[in-house]
């Protein structure tokens, strides 16, 4: 088994340049960060309109220091496969290539290249990075908003309908493997990245990505809302390799204490749950802990 | 070589001869054999290429715009709601100043639906900063390939090559297949000004402000109105360059002409009826009619659409007494784009000068309308006594 990495042993080196244009507080700035360290300087990235457009910076200048390809908010995967085709076509084996999306350009435009790249095996590694909302066009409601979060186009009930379960739409394609992480635990990711990196086909990875101004919370909470998130068991940490579910890290230790935090401690540190009634918090609370009996269950199995 | 074969597999035969190194496609009536003939030559090994099967059109041009921006030589074709549906793409691949080229196989677009041949497919994307050239006959659509890849890498912009759906895809016409070492000799190895690097990264078509902002070192980048002024700019240049091109391309394989129109029986015309594509050769049946009458008329194919190459055919039509412009395809809501098009470049040059033409637009053949010979000498022989009427006038309508 691959050993865990620590915050001891994590490469040095740096792909994105200190002061890009992220809010302060930005899950995403960590996951990226991170990321692209275990990806390494071989790699080629793939970025649609997002917030990480605009933390790239502008030009001429820009905080990473990767070749990347700005490509339509729906091209993603299908640019990704486009510049795989020619580093097979040019003889350029030993370079990587990876997307990197939002939520939106990833649940919602950008599904339907994502399925058909995943469906014709392209190699390479896809991240949706979930701050669950359109949050570079202002906060509105994307496929993967939770249900109860208020935005700016569901703004007086919050969103009517369920978060789309985006990694097991991924898993059905037969990928290689799927993740699940957290911008709240970035060595999860790290060495998640690194486990599959030469595994064949897609690889897609989701990140639970903490937004201050987004999700309404102060900046100095990402990590700690980002936790509670899996710590309530709301947000899981897991990976699907070749079709087997595991869940990972925070969230396998949680099987083994058995104790979820409340869910209302999750809501309640955000102002974007302000709608949700005690009545909806049970109903999720409920929805949690069957969801989490069955995760125990398969424990004692 | 010559073969006798169908406009489609001109146009693949054309492709690989340029050695193309990625192919994305999605299909649609009536491009689809181009790019099955593409992929049977790639899976069996005949064409050293990447052949990416993508789930639409928006991703075939996305691929296409990567691979490019990555370093390959891309080609795609359409045809209709396929390059509609592909818009997006279209604009971003001329933005990134990548050389794409990618046949359009006209065919109207929906709604209604309707499969058969007219223009306005490739003539909606006119605004989009690819150039368009429109080929005639199955050996201008092999020859056209070979010149825009050559055209295209010259200047960094794509390129479509428009060739009207069954009367030129799906008929059979021997044409001349060009020796693949000419070709080699006519079209150097793809070499981008920058390609996507690991070794020497970069951030390619970032958000850029609308001012000029000084980059790390302290040097003014463009904004991107400057960039977009150098598209402009170096459309307009593309008329010269693609002048080199035609010259080039009679030297090496002895077939050339104008580089933008094609005339015929113009010299003495008094009368000059202008289309795009096939049409013009079916016009030609009716000026052989017209002057055996004793009517000087004449037909001018345009190879050119876009860049325009308004200067030559202003001077081309220079002194005539009417244009007679015949278009499948409507800038809806006003007249013919071409129509259009053709008067603001003969009012450019000619204003003022008294040798200026009337311009009578006729619409024809929308939606695969049969357009009869009959009717093309009939409209052409009115068009002659005069303008018939400022609006366009359609063709074959049965109201
Ligand atoms: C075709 C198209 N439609 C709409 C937009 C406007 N747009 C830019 S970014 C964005 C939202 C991005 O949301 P997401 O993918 O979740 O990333 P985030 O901004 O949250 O990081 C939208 C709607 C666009 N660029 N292109
Ligand atoms: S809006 Fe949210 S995701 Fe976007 S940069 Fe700011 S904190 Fe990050």
């Amino acid at each position: 088994m691959q050993a865990k990495t620590t915050i001891l042993n994590l490469p040095t080196e740096e792909f994105v340049q200190p002061g890009t244009r992220a809010c302060t507080g930005c899950g995403l700035a960590i996951a990226y960060r991170i990321g692209l360290k275990a990806l390494g300087k071989d790699t080629i990235l793939v970025v649609p309109p997002s917030c990480l457009t605009v933390l790239q910076g502008l030009f001429p200048v820009a905080s990473t220091k990767l070749p990347c390809l700005n490509v339509t908010f729906a091209s993603t995967a299908a640019a990704a496969s486009g510049v795989l085709a020619t580093l097979r076509a040019l003889g350029k084996d030993n370079v990587r290539v990876a997307g990197w999306a939002g939520d939106g350009g990833t649940s919602d435009i950008g599904l339907q290249a994502l399925s058909g790249a995943a469906e014709r095996g392209e190699k390479f590694i896809y991240f949706c990075y979930d701050n669950e909302g359109y949050m570079n066009t202002g906060v509105q409601r994307s496929g993967t908003t939770p249900i109860g979060a208020v935005t700016a186009n569901t703004p007086l009930k919050g969103k009517l309908q369920n978060k789309k379960d985006v990694p097991a739409i991924m898993a059905a394609h037969n990928l290689s493997y799927v993740a699940a992480c957290s911008a709240a635990y970035p060595l999860d990711l790290y060495d998640k990245i690194k486990k599959c990196i030469d595994m064949p086909g897609t690889k897609y990875f989701h990140i639970h990505i903490p937004c201050p101004p987004g999700w309404g919370f102060d900046p100095r909470y990402g990590i700690k809302i980002g936790r509670l998130a899996v710590e309530t068991g709301y947000y899981d940490l897991y990976e699907v390799v070749n079709g087997e579910f595991k869940l990972t890290a925070a969230s396998e230790k949680l099987v083994e204490k058995r104790k979820l935090t409340p869910v209302r401690d999750y809501f309640r540190a955000q102002s974007r749950f302000k709608t949700l009634t005690e009545q909806q918090i049970s109903d999720i609370q409920q929805a949690i802990d069957a969801k989490w009996s069955g995760y125990y269950k398969k424990d004692e199995e | 070589m010559h073969i006798i074969e169908n406009g489609n597999v001109a146009a693949a035969l054309g492709v690989r001869l340029c050695g193309v190194n990625v192919i994305a496609a999605y299909p649609i009536t009536p491009q689809t054999p181009v790019t099955e003939k593409l992929s049977e030559w790639v899976e069996a090994g005949e064409m050293k290429a990447e052949y990416i099967p993508v789930e639409s059109e928006h991703s075939a041009l996305s691929v296409c715009i990567a691979a490019t921006s990555a370093g390959a030589r891309s080609f795609t074709a359409t045809s209709s709601n396929g390059l509609l549906y592909m818009h997006e793409q279209v604009q971003w691949a001329s933005g990134a100043r990548l050389p794409i080229v990618m046949c359009v196989v006209n065919r109207a677009v929906g709604a209604p639906w309707n499969v058969w041949n007219d223009q306005q497919d490739s003539i909606s994307q006119r605004d989009t900063g690819w150039m368009q050239m429109y080929a005639s006959d199955h050996q201008q659509i092999i020859d056209t390939v070979i010149k825009a890849y050559y055209l295209a890498e010259k200047t960094s912009i794509p390129i479509m090559v428009c060739y009207d759906g069954y009367i030129l895809s799906h008929t059979y016409m021997p044409f001349e297949v060009p020796d693949a070492d000419k070709v080699k000799a006519f079209l150097p190895p793809f070499k981008p000004d920058y390609a996507l690097d690991p070794n020497d990264p970069a951030n390619l078509n970032t958000v850029t402000l609308p001012d000029v902002r000084m980059d790390v070192r302290g040097e003014l980048a463009h904004g991107y109105m400057e960039i977009r002024y150098l598209l402009q700019e170096e459309l307009r240049g593309a008329l010269a360059v693609a002048a080199e091109t035609e010259k080039r391309f009679d030297e090496i394989f002895g077939r050339g002409g104008d580089p933008y129109i094609e005339p015929y029986l113009c010299d003495d015309a008094e009368y000059v009826a202008v289309g795009l594509g096939s049409v013009t050769y079916q016009l030609r049946v009716a000026v052989d009619a017209l002057r055996a009458e004793g009517i000087k008329v004449g037909v001018m194919g345009i190879k050119f659409y876009r860049p325009f190459p308004d200067e030559a055919i202003a001077k081309a039509l220079k002194g005539r007494k009417g244009v007679i412009v015949y278009e499948k395809a409507l800038s809806y809501g006003y007249e013919g784009a071409l129509a259009s098009d053709l008067k603001s470049a003969l009012y450019d040059s000619l204003a003022g000068t008294g040798s200026m033409p009337y311009v009578q637009n006729f619409v024809l053949g929308i939606g695969g309308r049969d357009i009869k010979t009959h009717d093309l000498t009939e409209t052409l022989r009115a068009a002659t006594k005069g303008r018939v009427a400022k609006e366009p006038v359609w063709i074959g309508l049965k109201l």
